[in-house]
């Protein structure tokens, strides 16, 4: 650290006969690369002396520095080491007596004085005198410094902070300024830049088939560059978004478009979700982005989609997958920034952290919460490495507890009908009677086809049913451990059955099609799935085309 | 609930009281009907007190139908919910048989006893 006295005449201590000439205060020892303009700024502005005013630096190197630290009280100009380059200055300036100003055991100042205006030499009392006031005068000194520092600290602060916030707005542009509420579903979101700006990204991208599209990101590289790499990925995924549902599509697209953009050594890792809220059904795909976890009745997997990142190859593919999302399930999109991040012995967070706590998660603002808290007690002490982007999707606190049943039958011919019963009595009130019996006859028909065909009446299986109402609709699942239809027949068609072309079986699929507002089939693992939608309300009455 | 019916019959109108479920087990009861129909001019089917129909019932109406068709009798149905009404409108059964209100047959003679 460079460290200069400056030292200057000072009007506010002349005008006694003590210091005649100008006794000449001040500037303190500067922390500064640039000491004491200010003051001499200010000495600029000032009256002009009656007298000139002896100004003296005194750079660190300078003997005189290390001299006046080890004495007290004023001190004539012979005393001084004579090769000091400050000592020679003050000795052509005409200065007489130097006085020391210090205070806790720091010298913050010198006083230079010129010869007496009665021209005769100091005295003993104008000694004392001058020792007194250096005493009084040093601490007030050393407070005047402090409260100066200080100032420019706050206002040094004050910039970066300006910088800082302005840097995070340009960025917040990119980054959606609040998540939607979507029925039944709750979306919760951590963003934490390594430096002022970074190169993750997330957003929530309403599609127009009613589906919403999730996507997180990271540029490789931090700052600047990769905050306007972030910026142009994430206005080509919206406006792709526009023209396209299908995430493998929506990445083989913005991969095409970024390669003519995107510095040379840059890369972005980018994961799409494209989520069907009312019936949880998400198609992804994923561009070397970390695997999402997701955690469904207390165990915790990957989702597992693979592509090349963005921005490498012209002509990369990328596969689409498909899961459901049931209602309590919690899903964590996040960025390496978490997983990667050291704690001070040099040990990663991981991944087995990382879904530990997925699998603890209450909600997707507890898993957030608890990411972040986690994360925090990791790398106490440690410098964020990288930027962290944490978004959960957790479905149905919509559904609570009471607005869900699940049972199970026995794969028993005629236990459709307690199937019909025990959804219709638990649905009870919530559609219009004539809507309540459509469900019913749809619910029967497809109970009745998991049992004979499904589970092909063996009554050691299961036929399970689930059965959730929320504010929009009614919702049964049918599940059984079949295939699911092999191609369905040819709709049925009654004049073809009563001429005998078709046989006078093969109503139920259709009857449960014509019967409610949405069906769909899932295969969910060894599990084949009949949803059955019903929406709340005045609905459309499913009339058909009778 | 498994189907049980009753028949009356004033020479040209078969009236069959059915009672119960319509559904895979109703098949006897269903082949009893056609017999009984016989090759009346008039098979009238009271659904007041079925509780339940499935699309296996569906199914067995058909081959009633067929086989009415066959010696050109003319079926009726009566008694029919709302619920049921409805799914013989989109299974189009109501264009091979004639729906007749409860109200209109209660009103009448041939009401259940």
């Amino acid at each position: 650290m460079t460290r200069t006295l400056e030292v200057q005449e000072s009007d506010d201590m002349a005008g006694d006969d003590v210091a005649p000439r100008s006794p000449s205060a001040v500037p303190p020892p500067m922390p500064d690369r640039r000491p004491g303009r200010a003051a001499r700024r200010e000495a600029g502005r000032r009256e002009p002396a009656p007298t000139a005013a002896i100004e003296v630096r005194i750079e660190p190197a300078d003997p005189l520095l290390a001299f006046l630290q080890q004495t007290s009280g004023p001190v004539p100009i012979d005393v001084l080491p004579a090769q000091s380059p400050a000592v020679q200055s003050l000795v052509e300036q005409g200065a007489q007596m130097v006085v020391p100003l210090v205070a806790a055991g720091e010298l913050v100042g010198v006083v230079a004085l010129g010869p007496r205006r009665s021209e005769r030499p100091y005295g003993r009392n104008d000694r004392r005198l001058l020792d007194s006031l250096a005493r009084y005068a040093a601490p007030a000194l050393r407070l005047g410094q402090m409260l100066r520092e200080q100032e420019r600290e706050a206002r040094e602060r004050e910039r970066l902070d300006q910088e800082l916030q302005i840097a995070q707005l340009i960025q917040q542009q990119f980054l959606p300024s609040e998540l939607p509420e979507l029925g039944g579903w709750h979306i919760a979101a951590y963003y934490k830049p390594a430096r002022a700006v970074g190169g993750d990204f997330y957003d929530v991208i309403p599609l127009e088939d009613g589906r919403v599209m999730v996507v997180t990101g990271d540029v490789t590289d931090k700052g600047i560059p990769a905050a306007l790499v972030m910026a142009s990925t994430t206005a080509l995924l919206r406006s792709t978004a526009e023209t396209s549902s299908s995430p493998g599509e929506v990445l083989r697209r913005v991969n095409e478009l970024l390669i003519p953009q995107i510095p040379a050594n840059m890369f972005v890792t980018c994961l799409v979700l494209v989520i069907d809220l009312a019936t949880g059904r998400t198609a992804f795909a994923n561009a070397g982005h970390n695997l999402p976890y997701v955690r469904r009745d207390g165990r915790v997997e990957p989702l597992d989609a693979r592509g090349m990142p963005l921005g490498l190859l012209p002509g990369s593919r990328y596969d689409e997958l498909e899961t459901v999302l049931e209602p309590d399930d919690v899903v964590l999109l996040y960025s390496d920034g978490i997983t990667e991040q050291h704690d001070p012995e040099g040990e990663m967070f991981g991944f087995e952290r990382t879904a530990g706590l997925v699998a603890a998660s209450e909600s997707g603002e507890d898993l957030v919460h608890r990411c972040v808290a986690a994360l925090a007690a990791f790398a106490a002490g440690v410098e964020q490495e990288d930027d962290v982007t944490l978004v959960t999707l957790h479905r149905g606190r919509g559904a609570s507890y009471q607005d869900t049943v699940r049972f199970a039958v026995p794969s028993v011919q005629g236990n459709e009908r307690e199937v019909m019963d025990r959804v219709a009595a638990f649905v009870d009130g919530v559609l219009p009677a004539e809507r309540l019996e459509n469900l019913k006859t749809a619910v029967s028909e497809t109970a009745m086809n998991a049992i004979e065909h499904g589970n092909r009446s063996r009554p050691e299986l299961q036929v399970e049913v689930r059965v959730r109402r929320t504010a929009e609709s009614v919702v049964v699942d049918v599940v059984d451990f079949g295939r699911g239809l092999t191609q369905s027949p040819d709709a049925p068609d009654i004049d073809l059955k009563l001429a005998g072309v078709q046989p006078a079986r093969g109503w139920g699929r259709f009857l449960v099609e014509q019967l409610t507002d949405h069906v769909e089939e899932l295969v969910v693992g060894d599990r084949h799935v009949v949803r059955l939608v019903m929406a709340v309300g005045d609905g459309s009455s499913p009339e058909g085309d009778a | 609930m498994t189907l049980s019916f009753d028949v009356t019959s004033d020479g040209e109108t078969e009236a069959v009281v059915l009672s119960g479920s319509i559904d895979r087990d109703a098949g006897p009861q269903m082949e009893a009907i056609r017999s009984a129909a016989g090759s009346a001019a008039v098979l009238e089917l009271d659904f007041s007190d079925v509780d339940y129909m499935n699309s296996s019932g569906i199914a067995l109406l058909v081959g009633l139908l067929m086989r009415a068709r066959e010696v050109g009798t003319t079926v009726r149905a009566t008694g029919l919910t709302p619920h049921y009404q409805h799914i013989f409108e989109i299974t189009r059964l109501n264009e091979f048989m004639q729906i007749v209100e409860p109200a209109e047959r209660r009103g009448g003679d041939h009401g259940k006893p």
